[in-house]
């Protein structure tokens, strides 16, 4: 049974966006800091730190998780997958995240990329969503810009419906 | 807003959780989803010296139904519980109440569980145990023992498990032919910790009405089939023993007044669709 003690930084080796990647962690690191100061990445943002605005939301496993909620070494040999994972080249936009670009679906830009992970795992299971379906599961991402109305609609667009 | 330090276990089987807990006292707590223990750690309003992870166990992930009853295991994630095709038709109570719970990010990862172990008054899991009258299994390097989720439960995030006990399972009884059920909750936005939350079970001649978020454990009661005018004094009695608190997101007197309000509507939508 796997036990590391508090006071050293820890090896964490798993799969970021489908490539090795490895770094070093105390117990009580969060994902969402090891993402960030450990390993670089700008897309994992860190809003409220206790699972309410998730703008920090990633996928562990294929599972949507909090970042802030969740600790570094538990993701030991899983896979992790972050925004840039949807991007189909270097650079370039998904079609999903070409509808947000094209309806406005952002503005600052410091919720989108959780907005994205929780939709992209969300259209996995439910293809065709209706709005208030869309709007219910939009409730557990805070976006102060937009006020959701393009969010909804692009989403909406990307899936062949009207809002 | 980060945790203190921490030793980090990663159980790789129930037996081995017990025994992580055995001897630490109030030191040690288990980790499952996180959805409820690592913001308080994150507030630090807990710092535990050890956490033991169960997340990773896959024996503890499971839902079985024996014997009129749905088990479902300490590391078993809600959103598996409301994908799992008997929800609908064994637990009608829980199925009404899920999309309540958190939301779809949280629900992904947080526990049955955990939930009921955090044991937070207003939450929607300990409410739906407490009202059909369901069972936690807790377990210790001594053995399981069986609690009634009315005696688990005993005040505000606080229960009657030991420090050296897990909660190992939880056991929801299946909804009865003649019976039908309903769930209702007021919130500030769909997802936030409920003002008020009722679940109702309703048959012929009986009525049973649980009551999270007045009180500081959900509360529930049983009467005759009641019509009219006694069930309102039967709501109205029952709102003022619950007595309820003052918070910045309601009064105690707007949370009887809902308890009365709710209280007939969630029993009337659990008398519409008895089996």
């Amino acid at each position: 049974m796997p036990q590391l003690s508090r006071d050293t930084r820890h090896a964490v080796s798993f799969t970021l966006n489908g490539k090795p990647a490895e770094g070093h962690a105390e117990p009580r690191m969060l994902l969402s800091d090891f993402l960030v100061h450990e390993l670089g990445l700008t897309s994992v943002h860190v809003g409220c730190e206790h699972g309410v605005c998730g703008a920090c939301t990633v996928r562990v496993d294929g599972a949507v998780s909090r970042a802030c909620l969740t600790f570094a070494v538990q993701v030991d040999g899983k896979r992790v997958d972050t925004v840039e994972s949807l991007s189909p080249e270097e650079g370039g936009l998904n079609e999903l995240q070409k509808s947000f670009r094209k309806n406005h679906g952002l503005q600052c830009g410091y919720c989108t990329p959780g907005i994205l992970m929780s939709l992209t795992a969300y259209l996995e299971e439910n293809p065709k969503p209706g709005e208030a379906e869309l709007r219910d599961m939009l409730s557990g991402h805070l976006c102060r810009c937009t006020g959701y109305v393009n969010i909804v609609r692009a989403v909406m667009e990307h899936v062949g419906k009207s809002a | 807003m980060k945790p203190s330090p921490f030793d980090y276990v990663r159980a790789m089987s129930a037996e081995e959780a017990v025994a992580s807990l055995d001897g630490a006292g109030d030191e040690a707590r288990i980790l499952a989803g996180g959805l409820s223990l690592v913001p308080m750690l994150n507030f630090r309003l807990v710092e535990p010296s050890v956490l033991i992870d169960i997340s990773g166990i896959d024996d503890l992930d499971y839902i079985r139904q024996d014997d009129g009853v749905v088990e479902v295991g300490a590391s078993t994630r809600q959103s598996t519980l409301e994908r799992w095709d008997g929800i609908a038709g064994k637990l009608p109570l829980v199925h009404a109440a899920l999309p309540h719970i958190g939301h779809y990010q949280t629900r992904s990862r947080g526990t049955v569980c955990g939930s009921v172990a955090h044991s937070d008054p207003s939450s929607e899991l300990p409410l739906c145990l407490a009202t059909l009258g369901g069972e936690v299994v807790l377990r210790s390097v001594a053995g399981e023992r069986r609690v009634a989720a009315k005696d688990f439960q005993t005040g505000m995030l606080t229960t009657s498990k030991r420090d050296d006990e897990m909660v190992a399972a939880v056991r929801f009884p299946v909804g009865g032919p003649g019976w039908g059920y309903a769930f209702v909750e007021m919130a500030q936005r769909r997802g936030d910790f409920a003002i008020v939350a009722l679940a109702a079970a309703a048959s012929a001649d009986r009525i049973r009405l649980g009551v999270g978020g007045v009180a500081d454990h959900p509360a529930v009661r049983e009467w005759d089939a009641l019509e009219a005018d006694a069930l309102d004094d039967a709501l109205n009695a029952f709102a003022w023993d619950l007595g309820g608190y003052d918070d910045v997101h309601a009064s105690a007197r707007y949370r009887r007044e809902l308890v009365r309000r709710l209280g007939r509507k969630v029993i009337e939508g659990a008398r519409s669709c008895r089996s």
